[in-house]
């Protein structure tokens, strides 16, 4: 079957697509988009984690068929969803200055040694991304909360922790300036 | 494989009454997982996303209706004050993604014996409209779980909403496993106070092979806080009652030995946890009534 759907803010369509397969399976192996991870394909280690019409979710658990005409953002998305999201101005696809840029979470999860393997960080990108634009100043165990579907081999948390208080005491700062 | 995309609850039913063996697909988050891993490969796989009444909710006067497909993390967020144990027994379901995806529609559409939803719908009170174009059923939950992974519904019936008694005294939920997120439980217990009725209600989960109500035990709680005069006089509960309800619904368990644990420790340990959330409840009771006072410190955990 064919699928259509929104990812990152550009149409995107793939035809003989398997009924049974998954959004992730679709995003990595036939648009091109390998940035969401697959390491188990149920739900436990979150590394495929998108946000589908906003809401962080598995996509090794969607059907991809279920994604249809839906609006789809992964990790690769990060810069352009931020930047669009603090009221800056969109950017002409190709712009090299644009695709090299990080959004703040990125910049923090490197500024706090947040990132080892890196296998896991797509999908705790996405989650603390979605975790501060919905609690702007979290606490610790809103972070846990946030993060409890994540799961990550190398860093033993405490970085990562580190790089989402990072970035949201950053966003906060940058909220005062303005 | 044909994937079935029915627009509305209409087309839905009529769809399933042509392929009764589709597979309904809500949150995924039990049927990706057995596709992924190939255990099932369903001639048609039935996407219930686009069905907009599935995913609402109403207060009623007596019940709450929840659609089918509402995710675990709204009932947190939206249902707390009315279906408390649900919300409960929502908030130890897998991680966020999972509550964001999964629902109670699919927990009993799965029918899995460690389903959280099941001993906190047990507990409320709670009744599974289930469909199909020959007509609407009501089936009380406790007669929905029929076996290991059955229920109650036909090959051409799908699950419109769950009608669940609004709380109208406090509930707990409480589950065993090896950590705080994504764990699948190695038992778990829910508890409704009805002061209305002056009934107890009580749920078991993963302790035998359907969800259970320990109906012994209600009956002997409920006529003892009666005969006691507890529900006027607000009184501290008797050890020796709470532990005689605690053993009676350890004995209405049927469990297995499997990896989660023994059966003797499940036994063990739903005992424990209704002596506990017992506890809980009655002091919250005793608490929210004219004039009373609570003890209940910290956060309650198993
Ligand atoms: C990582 C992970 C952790 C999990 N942790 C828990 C946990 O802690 N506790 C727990 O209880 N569960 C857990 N689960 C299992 C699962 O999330 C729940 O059972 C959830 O409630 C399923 O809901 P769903 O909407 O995703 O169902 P789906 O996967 O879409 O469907 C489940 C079943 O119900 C049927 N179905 C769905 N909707 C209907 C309907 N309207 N009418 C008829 N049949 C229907 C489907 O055909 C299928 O058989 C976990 C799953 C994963 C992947
Ligand atoms: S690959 Fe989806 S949660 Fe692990
Ligand atoms: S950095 Fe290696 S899994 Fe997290």
């Amino acid at each position: 079957m064919r699928v259509t759907f929104t990812v990152n803010g550009r149409q995107h369509e793939a035809d003989d697509v398997w009924e049974g397969e998954s959004l992730l399976y679709v995003l990595r192996e036939r648009m091109g988009l390998p940035g969401s991870k697959n390491a188990c394909e149920q739900g436990e280690c979150g590394s495929c984690t998108v946000r589908l019409d906003g809401t962080p979710v598995c996509a090794c658990l969607v059907a991809a068929g279920q994604a249809e005409g839906r609006e789809v953002t992964t990790v690769e998305g990060l810069p352009e969803f931020a930047r669009r999201r603090a009221g800056g101005a969109e950017r002409a696809a190709g712009d090299a200055e644009a695709a090299a840029e990080l959004s703040p979470v990125q910049q923090a999860f490197i500024d706090a040694g947040a990132v080892q393997c890196g296998f896991c960080t797509p999908g705790l990108l996405v989650a603390a991304d979605e975790l501060i634009e919905r609690k702007p100043q979290p606490s610790d165990a809103d972070i846990r909360e946030a993060l409890s579907g994540n799961l990550c081999r190398c860093t033993g948390y405490e970085k990562i922790l580190d790089a989402v208080r990072l970035a949201a005491a950053r966003a906060d700062e940058t909220r005062e300036v303005v | 494989m044909e994937f079935l995309r029915p627009a509305s609850w209409e087309e839905a039913l009529a769809a399933k009454a042509e392929h009764p063996s589709a597979v309904p697909i809500a949150g995924g988050t039990d049927v990706m997982v057995e596709i992924n891993f190939d255990h099932r490969r369903p001639g048609h796989l039935m996407d219930l996303n686009r069905i907009p009444e599935l995913h609402e909710w109403e207060v009623g006067d007596e019940t709450v209706r929840l659609g089918a497909s509402v995710p675990y993390s709204e009932v947190i967020d939206r249902l707390a004050t009315e279906l408390p144990g649900l919300a409960l027994a929502s908030h130890t379901v897998g991680s966020p993604q999972i509550r964001n995806r999964g629902s109670v529609g699919g927990n009993l559409g799965a029918a899995s014996p460690a389903g959280d939803s099941h001993p906190a719908l047990l507990a409320a009170g709670a009744e599974v409209e289930a469909e199909s174009v020959r007509g609407t059923r009501f089936i009380p939950v406790e007669d929905f779980y029929t076996g290991v992974k059955r229920n109650a519904l036909a090959e051409d019936e799908l699950i419109k909403n769950i009608h669940i008694k609004k709380a109208d005294g406090p509930q707990q939920f409480s589950k065993v496993g090896t950590r705080n997120a994504m764990v699948i439980a190695v038992c778990a217990f829910s508890i409704a106070l009805h002061p209305e009725s002056r009934t107890v209600r009580a749920g078991i989960g993963s302790a035998a092979p359907t969800p259970v109500r320990p109906r012994a035990a209600e009956d002997f709680l409920g006529a003892a806080l009666e005969e006691g005069g507890f529900w006027d006089s607000g009184a501290t509960l008797t050890p020796s009652l709470a532990r005689e309800f605690a053993e009676l619904c350890a004995g209405a368990c049927n469990p297995i030995d499997d990896v989660r644990g023994s059966a003797a420790y499940r036994r063990r340990a739903v005992g424990v946890m209704a002596r506990r959330t017992l506890g809980w409840t009655w002091e919250s009771y005793r608490g929210n009534r004219p004039g009373g006072t609570t003890t209940e410190g910290g956060a309650p955990c198993a």
